[in-house]
């Protein structure tokens, strides 16, 4: 698309050129260069922003994980201890360990999930109208609060909640489960429910574009719902799970909240790690955990955009 | 097309589609109605009568804290974030028309302010802040911490608006003579008026909720997530539900009005169109 614009773009300058024989190039230029400080001014306040919110901040975090604290407070120095105590600790490698274990899950299941319900919107539903609508249905949800959706699993899958109720009322269990809320299995229900948006929206995107053409061409040609599925339409699909899959990955790689909060205090993440030191005191130690986290995020990311290349989608 | 029969897989996707809905719907819906709970009742089913007593408990200052100052803190807070957003996202998208030197490093910029975790911008902006000596406050570190936040999805929504644009229009009003200030407000803003209420949207709801972006950054005074938060940890009575009732209905309504913005722009482009 953006090379369609330039190429117009060019015809256009094509077209302008014989009228530079009849008057001066002077004006096309002057205005061409005013669209350029246009284009620096327009991109300004994204730019300072983002400068000064994330560039700035993510700075101050690089030079704190080398700075030395006690109990009352930090001091400027540089000294690798806090990375040394963080990546010598077991701790610190258990905790992370489990945070990717959340990560599989919570990908796998939210991939799963996002995938078919983005197939049904794309390939079931035959009005856009009524696309727009049921889409529409899943959006809400995301744009209300987090720790609300994550509260409202209390009542459903609390010790004396509907679930366990139901179950014991049923004859199926004899005495209530407890696992079901305050623990991990409590935590990845939590995050799909949170995040499974973020896999539904892209790959909802990537599916309503595949040229319906190509499935009609490959059911004439003999091929079976299943080869139409792996052949053309899980490839064609790829982009949007990839960055989908970037979506699920970062956030759970960085939560503390949910985890906190589902697996009442049972387990941990990297995230939540980050959040005890900070409420702790210990910044240069949450900064160095804060660096060794981001590393690991981009790289995740680095080699999602690997296997896969989103920047056509873009 | 439309009379064809269904495949037996269209019902199995649809009951799939159905349970998901359902998912997502489901737990919310028990706390609506558990809100209500009487006022012996407890956090979970049976209803033990039905009242409103949870509701006026919010209202009364010692039992939940600031609630009405975290309100409108976060409500006040929304509004900048959502009219900052709007603005920044539209110029970034303009300026993302034309290729000029750094746009790619500043869309990828924007991208990562999407994948870098929230802690750390938290985190950052709080260190930031304290090695500068400024207190952290809301409307200053906590407001730029949403802004990293709500931004990176505003210029992807224009940038999608602008990739679909057709320059034709532009073009042709500039052929009448218009100039580049009425090109633009005449022609180009009405046609993404409709995408500017949907970044408007995104920018008020991802702030109002915004919970692990404030931690570091809100300061001395607490926006409503971070206050429902520390509730989860004391409270243990219907109120907690009766607040997220009411945080609900205030992104629902939200959510209405931008719909109803978007009809409503629709039918009077209707009105004014030539067909």
């Amino acid at each position: 698309m953006r090379s369609m614009v330039e190429e117009a773009r060019r015809s256009m300058t094509a077209i302008e050129a014989p009228s530079d024989i009849l008057e001066t190039p002077a004006p096309t230029m002057r205005r061409r260069a005013s669209r350029r400080l246009a284009s620096y001014l327009q991109a300004a306040p994204l730019a300072l922003i983002l400068g000064a919110f994330l560039l700035l901040p993510i700075a101050a975090i690089v030079i704190v994980s080398f700075w030395d604290y006690d109990s009352v407070q930090i001091y400027p120095d540089f000294v690798t201890l806090n990375y040394a105590e963080t990546l010598g600790s077991w701790v610190t490698w258990r905790t992370f360990f489990n945070t990717v274990k959340f990560v599989v899950l919570v990908w796998a299941i939210s991939l799963f999930v996002g995938f078919w319900v983005a197939y049904f919107l794309a390939f079931h539903v035959r009005t856009v109208k009524m696309q727009t609508a049921l889409f529409l249905l899943c959006t809400i949800p995301f744009l209300t609060s987090n720790i609300i959706r994550m509260i409202s699993w209390v009542p459903f899958l609390g010790r004396n909640g509907l679930l366990n109720s139901a179950l014991v009322d049923l004859g199926i269990v004899p005495a209530p489960l407890e696992f079901l809320l305050f623990s991990e299995f409590a935590v990845v229900l939590a995050m799909v429910h949170l995040y499974a948006l973020f896999m539904v929206t892209p790959i909802f995107n990537t599916l309503v574009r595949i040229d319906r053409s190509l499935v009609e061409a490959a059911r004439d040609a003999g091929a079976s719902a299943t080869q139409i599925l792996t052949n053309i339409i899980i490839p064609l699909a790829k982009p949007g799970i990839a960055i989908g899959s970037i979506f699920v990955v970062t956030l759970v790689m960085g939560d503390f909240i949910t985890v906190r909060f589902m697996s009442g205090g049972q387990s941990a993440s990297v995230g939540l790690m980050i959040a005890n030191q900070i409420s702790l005191l210990q910044y240069p130690a949450a900064a160095a955990n804060a660096v060794v986290l981001l590393a690991v995020v981009l790289m995740m990311v680095a080699a999602i955009l690997r296997i896969v290349d989103i920047r056509k989608e873009l | 097309m439309s009379g064809e029969k269904r495949p037996f897989s269209f019902y199995v996707l649809a009951a799939f589609f159905g349970l998901f809905v359902l998912f997502l719907y489901g737990p919310m819906s028990t706390i609506l109605i558990l809100a209500f709970q009487g006022p012996n009742g407890g956090l979970t089913f049976p209803m033990n009568g039905v009242s409103l007593r949870w509701f006026q408990n919010l209202f009364e200052q010692q039992a939940v804290g600031d609630f009405g100052g975290a309100f409108t803190r976060s409500l006040i807070l929304g509004l900048m974030v959502m009219v900052t957003t709007v603005l920044v996202s539209l110029l970034a998208g303009l300026a993302f028309r034309r290729r000029f030197l750094g746009s790619t490093v500043l869309f990828y910029l924007t991208i990562s302010s999407l994948v870098v975790p929230s802690i750390l911008v938290s985190l950052g902006i709080g260190l930031a802040f304290q090695i500068v000596g400024w207190q952290p406050a809301w409307w200053s570190s906590g407001f730029g911490a949403h802004l990293t936040w709500t931004l990176p999805f505003g210029v992807l929504i224009m940038f999608a608006v602008f990739n679909r644009f057709s320059p034709a229009y532009e073009e042709a009003a500039r052929d009448l003579g218009a100039s580049d200030w009425q090109t633009f407000a005449h022609v180009v803003l009405p046609m993404i008026l409709p995408s500017l209420v949907g970044v408007g949207l995104f920018g008020f709801t991802l702030s109002y909720d915004e919970f692990a972006r404030t931690l570091m950054t809100s300061g001395s005074f607490n926006t409503l997530p971070l206050e429902i938060y520390g509730m989860t940890t004391n409270v243990t009575t219907p109120v907690l539900y009766a607040l997220g009732a009411v945080t609900t209905l205030v992104s629902a309504a939200a959510i209405l009005a931008a719909l109803a913005a978007i009809t409503l722009i629709g039918k009077q482009r209707k009105k004014l169109g030539p067909s």
